[in-house]
């Protein structure tokens, strides 16, 4: 696979801060590559300069191997779907796809039958009359989606498009998008601050903190084993510690004591995930490092039940309660026996 | 209806009510009926449409009509061509804080009152006026030119009484205009005049729609700026108006052509509207 889409040292000073300090990565030609990040970690302002409207303080962006500095954001062969979607409202769903189309000057009869396939490929077809206002948040979508791909971009830009709909549209959209990225073959860069969507949909996934990358990896590697205390703590849930390190314990400010080998630098921080915790473990395991815990609520959740409980040391934990109706009986104010294998120990 | 609320209602509604019977359907009932009368010779009114065929007959009042209507379409035009930029410069270009402030300075010549504003374009045009003595200063001109009284120094006095009333629906058109539909268009390969014909022009059409209709009124129904800056040739309708009722006290037919003023003029609107494909309820939000 060739590298699509290169960012090269990426840097972007504004007048008091810096937005994006130092980015630098590859997106592979067809991946769904997605930049995951809270607000204000400067990823949109990542995103606008891989579009052209902004432009970089230092550093390149190759596409397709093609320096992208000094070029508008009309003549680059990528395309985004904005946050809001930007649909023209004064014009029907037919005239918003064939915009781009219409401006390259190509002749009308080919115009109607890219755009007539693209809206059939996104499932809108006998929608080129409506009025865009009068189209659902899912529609809107695809038409905005439609009239980025009928360009034929090489990278299409998505900034946050699933945001302002509704949580059980975004789950089906999460899903759709992800299925026509596959179906198309177009590369996908995504912009997001919700893990879910980019877990789901990615190839691969960056984490960006105040302007740089914390891990760029695949779904999967940066969920079991994140390389930094912001990965561990905005990518899924945990519990988190205070520690110091002593020899191979490591002790929390409460006092909670556990083993953990094979550390060498200082660490600071301790994430255990909720569903590390195996409840109830055979009580003579060596490998399962053991502790009682009281039950203070079970935070009842379908499939993603928990138990809010309180350690010996008065520390709130959550523990994820297995799919299975064994701890059925477990109730408010018992005390029940959990353990830890020292690889769930996740040391920053 | 709870009682208390009643009587708010009442206040509230009375003061309305006395203007709009008062001030506007009395009169203009009254204007109405008069228009359909002449008086006889024992003088005494009696019904007539001879004011009417007044208009149509005489050529000079026609003909005044068709050339006020030439001058107010084309200074609707200009209006919209002046009013334009500066309110795309006061919502898009402009920083927030600046915007309003300058909008502000827009509205100063509306307290002035027009006649003040024209007296003050006397004093700017005239023949010993700013133009005329800073083109002698620098050596371009030994005469002055006549500036004032002509159908130019008329229609720099409408484009400014009127240009506020086209600017202002304008703007709040394009306030509403998201940053990201320009973005959009532009990152599908649109060039700048593509945006700005395919996007922004037809985004701001109810309000360009909505101060032409303005403006157009305005400047049709105009009096001071074409009587005070306007030459002689300049003759507008208003003035004929004028004339019926204070100079020949022929007041039946000043009327006549009071209404006609306001039918013919409101018809060319409908039918401008037809033809741009706006409708009246969206010009007015």
């Amino acid at each position: 696979m060739s590298k699509i889409l290169e960012v090269k040292n990426l840097t972007k000073e504004f007048d008091k801060f810096t937005a994006v300090k130092d980015v630098d990565f590859f997106v592979e030609e067809g991946g769904f590559f997605s930049i995951l990040g809270p607000s204000g970690c400067g990823k949109t302002t990542l995103l606008r300069m891989i579009s052209g409207f902004i432009e970089q303080t230092s550093g390149d962006i190759l596409i397709k191997g093609q320096s992208m500095t000094g070029i508008p954001p009309e003549n680059r062969p990528v395309n985004i779907v904005f946050q809001n979607l930007a649909l023209f409202p004064m014009m029907n769903v037919y005239e918003n796809v064939a915009f781009g189309l219409k401006r390259k000057k190509i002749e009308k009869n080919e115009i109607k039958e890219s755009v007539l396939s693209m809206l059939s490929r996104v499932g809108l077809e006998g929608f080129e009359k409506k009025k865009v206002t009068e189209l659902s948040g899912g529609q809107r979508q695809r038409v905005a989606i439609a009239r980025s791909l009928v360009m034929k971009p090489s990278i299409l830009l998505l900034d946050e498009p699933l945001g302002a709909l509704d949580r059980q549209l975004r789950e089906h959209m999460k899903i759709e998008l992800k299925l026509l990225q596959k179906e198309i073959g177009t590369t996908f860069v995504y912009i997001t601050h919700d893990q879910s969507e980019a877990l789901v949909m990615s190839d691969k996934v960056a984490v960006m903190n105040k302007g740089r990358f914390e891990q760029i990896d695949t779904p999967q590697n940066l969920y079991k084993n994140p390389k930094t205390a912001f990965t561990a703590s905005f990518v899924g849930e945990s519990n988190r510690f205070d520690i110091k390190r002593d020899g191979n314990h490591i002790i929390t400010s409460s006092g909670l004591s556990f083993i953990k080998d094979g550390l060498q630098n200082e660490v600071t921080q301790l994430f255990i995930r909720p569903e590390a915790f195996i409840i109830e473990p055979a009580q003579d395991d060596k490998d399962i490092q053991q502790m009682n815990i009281k039950v203070k609520t079970i935070l009842f959740d379908g499939s993603n039940t928990k138990i809010s409980a309180l350690s010996e040391k008065n520390d709130e934990i959550l523990i994820s309660l297995p799919q299975n109706s064994k701890f059925d009986d477990i109730k408010e104010g018992d005390t029940i026996r959990v353990g830890i294998t020292q690889d769930n120990l996740k040391c920053f | 209806m709870h009682k208390g609320n009643r009587v708010t209602f009442y206040i509230l509604i009375v003061p309305v009510l006395l203007w709009l019977v008062l001030l506007i359907i009395l009169p203009h009932i009254d204007l109405f009926i008069s228009s359909f009368q002449v008086q006889n010779d024992a003088g005494d009114s009696v019904f007539s449409l001879d004011n009417y065929k007044a208009f149509f007959d005489d050529k000079i009042y026609w003909l005044t009509f068709l050339n006020t209507l030439a001058y107010a379409i084309g200074v609707t035009f200009l209006t919209f061509l002046v009013a334009f930029p500066v309110a795309f410069f006061l919502t898009k270009v402009v920083s927030r804080k600046y915007a309003s402030f300058l909008t502000l300075l827009l509205l100063i010549p509306l307290w002035v009152g027009e006649l003040v504003t024209i007296y003050g374009w006397m004093i700017i045009l005239g023949d010993h006026g700013i133009i005329n003595e800073f083109l002698k200063y620098i050596g371009v001109i030994d005469k002055p030119i006549h500036l004032l009284y002509t159908d130019l120094s008329m229609i720099i006095g409408l484009l400014y009484m009127s240009v506020l009333f086209m600017i202002v629906p304008i703007m709040s058109t394009l306030e509403s205009l998201d940053d990201s539909l320009i973005e959009a268009a532009s990152d599908l390969g649109a060039s700048k005049w593509a945006i700005f014909t395919k996007i922004v022009i037809p985004y701001s059409m109810p309000g360009i729609t909505s101060g032409s209709i303005i403006v157009f009124m305005l400047v049709i129904g105009d009096y001071v700026a074409p009587d005070i800056l306007g030459g002689k040739s300049s003759l507008w309708f208003t003035e004929q108006i004028y004339n019926d009722f204070l100079s020949t006290f022929n007041w039946n037919e000043g009327a006549a052509f009071g209404f006609l003023l306001l039918i013919i003029s409101s018809v060319i609107v409908w039918v401008a509207l037809k033809l741009s494909g706006q409708k009246l309820e969206r010009v007015g939000q």
